[in-house]
């Protein structure tokens, strides 16, 4: 498989990214490199293999149901691009 | 043309956990911004997500309580989207391996007939945070206290035909939740929270319609109107020979009116797929039927064991256990009083009318369940007529005598007198002194007689101030009057 | 000269009060201080922080309660959370960010009594193999300065090659801690996933992600490894299995230890010299006693591709958080929410990371996720089973760690495709979570070679024993580096 430009410029705005118009050709282009790089998966027959999403096959552990955590917003706010009255500030959200 | 109104319902219950789903921040409602908000619920760098076992419980209940398949091996997913108020970029949910399957319960429509929704799913996910736009001129505040606190969601099967339906549907799961102990189920902090998807199609036609998806409606009045304002809708268009687009909507509750919401650049993609920092779930049987020991008796089932048990109509048991508090207040009322009807009516009647019109809550009533019985066996053995008794009540409400019930009486000096002998007395001397009304009823027929003996009930409550028992006033007079 | 003693020795010359752990701190600042512009090892320093724990590692020496790393001046990767101390993960999105948090890796090493040097350059968000992706500048390679030291953690194995640190921590997701270790003649070891917590280790691949230990030789990487392991309950993916002394079962005998040559691994494609260094290698641990066995792992081709998808899906959903809302990078007057998201990520992010980013988000998009994501999981199993075969076989799998020595700078920047295959050998061992480690075996020219042994599950003690008593043999990984801080103290 291959992308064009215009198909690579839609998987960047769903990752929230932008192609730079100047480097959206070469960008494409080691895109497509890496895609025939992965494509010989597409060919393998695995019907029959359970997919792996772990390394090791474990179950998950439980935590207890306590409060563990104290209030730390001025440590964390303190490192906020934009926080005030205790609130993260964006761009004005439209619902 | 009249159309087949298709719904079905997602509803978002938050569930009763101390602390979040993956962090250890408390989940308490109404905190200051952000103060509930961990390096976790942040999204910080580097942290990681570890599952709340009370979370899985509850979810494991709910399962149990609907009759359920349980989900051995659940996994957990990443939904991902971008929104301020959604710190990881992604949401942690479930997908393809939800940990509760298909399931159903009947509701009772308001004809007294019932019917069996299916439940499709119900999967456990975190909440967002909350946006908030009038806290900072021109740009919105984002709250993160709520982020990763546990939600169900239970999804029904498009079973649902009507606005009427939905509400039955979403009062019946609320009872439910909230005798399992799962959730407060309190809509006004946004505990059960409703996504309605909604289509329309032809009678008798099998195949569905086009459905639209009405967003985070969050009380049972809102879901009728969203209901019947979006079949409006819909079958204006079809009518019209228009066609319904797929889309998410939110209704508007001031115009009651669902409208449009704006749609993004970009079709959402939520590129779901398992959470590598989280492991598969597996439930055992033994962890399953441990769960399984700790389930409460439902309401179904203590609706007949009322109607059984106690001799209740079928309103009467279906009005008290329309809440678990209510039915255990009635069940310790009886415990004492000894008369399972006359405690469902003083319940049903004037503990909730007084409830009702006060606003206060079941569990913060000044008369418990230990007073009203009290109360009850002072009717039985006749110390109360029912007045007394209600004057009584209004004490126990205001507080009076640190609520005890005989001191109320003593002190307001409502003992009802049945004494005969004190009683054969009173009737004596008002007899005494009415010698025309007595000569008018001795020559009254029995018809009139009814009439008139009230003229001399009336004389001797009034000359007992009020504590003569009525009954056997009206047997002592029947005697003396012959 | 205290720059090549191990950390054995130096702990013995603390306890001795041959030397203080604030003089040898010292030491190792002012080495910082001469190389570090020209290797670019180090983004960070905390010159007062480093003394302070050295101030008191001194104090628990003079009490005699040491430990063998008390005093012992090291190094973290720039992805282990520091409170207080700048953490970027050589990304512009993270150049200012300082954690209110440590990592659960250096929460332990500071419990032991490491002293904390700085924070040592990597590729941007761990992605790369050749560490030029680096905000903060591309490292370089002690052995040759025009060379690459390789990546991701290309600062930590640079910074041990260079006598910078004594050891240092590094993480590996596909060879981030073998291929700099080789590439910098030293030794490094990537654990069984899930031995070293990932807790405050900033991810970029959270099913491979693994963090690890690099220093001069097998025996210094098992008292790191001893010291950084370990349960923890905050990484649902933290094993709880108990931590063998790492350090003490280093002369279990390795006679009779049957090690599997796969023939993927020594195939026709590899470089002759290569080979023969490493069948030099080999035949050395022959001699201790190891039979050598060939085997087969006839998945090994699937590595990249799988790999290749597999840790860009998962990359491109780890870093959603950088979004310019609660911490790192926002954009200038952003015009609207959409504008604050992609100008944020699209200025602050460098190539390599965007490039992943993509692949990751179409390898997992609607109608693509069967084809590729679901395909990778599912060839995943067959690598991993691949291995559990061999394992039936042999004890442990020997290979190269990379295909050649170090390479020159800007050699494969301009081809994505053939800087990826410098992990070929690699990438298997983080999909199957196996544990893996490179030694100096030699050099290429003047370059070093490493040799890659692989273990089954939590045979990490086999690992480093075998490598340890090939070092009792060879002084391979006791050369210096043309560039080396040197000078007594």
């Amino acid at each position: 498989m291959s992308v064009t430009t215009e198909q690579l410029a839609d998987v960047a705005t769903l990752a929230r990214l932008k192609l730079a118009p100047e480097h959206s050709q070469s960008l494409t282009h080691a895109f497509n490199e890496i895609l025939s790089l992965v494509d010989q998966l597409q060919a393998l027959e695995l019907e029959s293999v359970k997919p792996m999403a772990h390394p090791r096959d474990e179950n998950q552990r439980l935590r207890q149901d306590l409060v563990t955590e104290s209030n730390a917003r001025e440590a964390f706010q303190a490192i906020a691009p934009d926080a005030q009255e205790g609130l993260y500030v964006v761009p004005p959200v439209i619902e | 043309m009249s159309w087949e109104v298709v719904i079905g319902l997602e509803v978002h219950l938050q569930l009763a956990t101390e602390s979040k789903i993956f962090s250890g921040s408390s989940t308490r409602f109404g905190a200051e911004p952000n103060t509930q908000a961990s390096a976790v619920d942040l999204a910080m760098p580097g942290m990681l997500p570890v599952l709340n076992e009370q979370a899985v419980r509850y979810a494991v209940l709910f399962g149990l309580g609907i009759g359920a398949e349980i989900g051995q091996r659940s996994v957990f997913d990443r939904k991902n989207y971008f929104y301020p108020d959604l710190p990881k970029g992604y949401q942690i949910s479930q997908f393809e391996q939800p940990i509760v399957g298909r399931g159903s319960f009947a509701v009772t429509l308001a004809d007294g007939s019932t019917k069996t929704i299916g439940i499709t799913r119900a999967h456990l996910e975190e909440d967002a945070g909350k946006s908030l736009h009038d806290a900072i001129p021109n740009a919105s505040g984002i709250d993160l206290n709520r982020a990763g606190t546990p939600l169900l969601e239970i999804v029904s099967e498009p079973d649902i035909r009507s606005a009427e339906e939905a509400v039955a549907y979403l009062k019946t799961l609320h009872t439910l939740v909230t005798y399992l102990g799962i959730s407060d189920g309190d809509m006004s902090q946004g505990s059960m929270r409703c996504d309605i998807n909604l289509s329309l199609r032809k009678p008798g036609s099998t195949e569905f319609g086009t459905r639209t998806e009405i967003k985070n409606v969050n009380s049972f009045r809102f879901v009728e109107r969203a209901i019947a304002s979006e079949i409006e809708r819909q079958s204006d268009i079809l009518e019209e020979g228009g066609v319904i687009i797929q889309e998410t909507r939110l209704y508007d509750a001031e115009r009651d009116e669902t409208r449009s919401m704006r749609s993004k650049e970009v079709a959402n993609d939520y590129r779901y797929f398992p959470d590598p920092d989280l492991l598969p779930v597996e439930l055992s049987d033994a962890y399953i039927a441990e769960i399984a020991s700790t389930l409460p008796e439902l309401p179904d089932a203590k609706k007949a064991r009322f109607q059984a048990e106690y001799g209740l109509g079928e309103y009467d048991a279906s009005a008290l256990c329309d809440s678990q508090a209510l039915a255990q207040f009635f069940e310790l009322t009886t415990s004492r009083a000894k008369d399972p009807k006359l405690a469902a009516n003083w319940i049903l009647t004037d503990l909730l009318g007084q409830l009702n019109a006060s606003g206060v809550k079941l569990q913060d009533a000044p008369i418990q369940p230990e007073q009203l019985g009290h109360l009850i066996e002072r009717i039985k053995d006749n110390t109360l007529s029912s007045k007394m008794a209600k004057q009584v009540f209004e004490a126990l409400w205001q507080g009076e005598a640190q609520g005890n019930v005989d001191q109320i009486i003593e002190a307001r000096g409502l003992k009802q007198v049945s004494d005969s002998g004190a009683l054969e007395a009173l009737i004596n001397e008002v007899v005494a002194n009415n010698p025309e009304q007595v000569a008018q009823y001795q020559a009254a027929d029995d018809g009139k007689r009814k009439k008139l003996i009230g003229f001399f009930v009336g004389q001797i409550m009034k000359a007992s101030k009020g504590q003569a028992n009525p009954q056997l006033v009206n047997q002592l007079l029947n005697k003396t009057l012959g | 000269m205290m720059d090549m003693q191990s950390i054995k020795q130096l702990s013995d010359a603390l306890s001795k009060k041959q030397i203080s752990s604030v003089e040898l701190t010292r030491h190792f600042l002012s080495s910082i201080e001469t190389h570090n512009d020209q290797l670019k090892a180090f983004i960070s320093v905390d010159e007062d922080r480093a003394i302070a724990q050295a101030t008191q590692a001194d104090k628990t020496l003079s009490k005699g309660n040491a430990r063998a790393l008390t005093g012992i001046p090291i190094a973290h990767k720039d992805l282990f959370c520091t409170e207080g101390l700048a953490t970027t993960c050589g990304s512009k999105m993270l150049a200012n960010f300082v954690p209110p948090y440590d990592a659960t890796v250096v929460q332990k090493l500071d419990e032991v009594g490491a002293v904390t040097l700085g924070k040592t350059n990597l590729d941007e968000f761990a992605m790369g193999s050749s560490n030029e992706n680096s905000y903060f500048g591309a490292v370089r390679n002690p052995w040759d300065t025009n060379c690459v030291p390789g990546g991701s953690s290309g600062g930590s194995a640079a910074a041990v090659a260079a006598g910078l640190c004594v050891a240092a921590t590094g993480t590996d997701t596909g060879g981030s801690i073998r291929q700099p270790a080789a590439f910098c003649g030293i030794t490094g070891i990537k654990p069984t996933y899930g031995r070293v917590s990932r807790l405050g280790m900033i991810a970029y691949a959270s099913s491979l992600d693994q963090g690890g230990a690099m220093a001069r030789s097998a025996e210094d990487c098992a008292f790191l490894l001893e010291a950084m392991s370990g349960f923890d309950a905050a990484d649902s993916t933290s094993s709880d299995r108990a931590v063998e002394p790492y350090s003490e079962q280093l002369n279990h005998d390795i006679k009779g230890l049957r090690i599997g040559l796969p023939r993927q691994y020594f195939s026709a494609d590899l470089d002759a010299k290569v080979r023969e260094l490493l069948h030099n290698a080999l035949h050395e641990l022959e001699r201790l006693g190891a039979v050598l066995v060939d085997i087969e792992l006839k998945q090994a081709e699937l590595a990249i591709p799988v790999y290749y998808i597999i840790a860009p899906a998962e990359a491109s959903t780890n870093l959603s958080r950088y979004d310019g809302v609660r911490y790192g990078y926002r954009c200038e007057a952003p015009a609207d929410l959409h504008d604050l998201y992609t100008r944020s990520r699209s200025e602050a992010f460098g190539e390599e990371v965007k490039k992943r980013i993509l692949v990751g988000t179409y390898a997992l998009s609607s109608g693509y996720y069967d084809a590729y994501y679901g395909q990778a999981q599912k060839a995943r199993r067959l690598i991993a089973e691949d291995f559990q075969q061999a394992f039936k076989q042999v004890d442990l799998i020997a290979g190269p760690t990379a295909p050649g020595p170090a390479f020159a700078l800007g050699s494969k920047t301009s081809d994505p495709v053939a800087m990826y295959l410098e992990d070929i050998y690699t990438l298997a061992v983080n999909l199957a979570g196996l544990p893996g480690l490179s030694m100096p075996a030699g050099f290429y020219d003047h370059r070093p070679i490493g040799l890659q042994l692989i273990g089954n599950h939590f045979d990490e003690s086999r690992l480093l024993a075998a490598a340890h008593q090939y070092q009792t043999q060879t002084d391979w990984h006791t050369r210096k580096a043309p560039v080396f801080a040197g000078g007594a103290l």
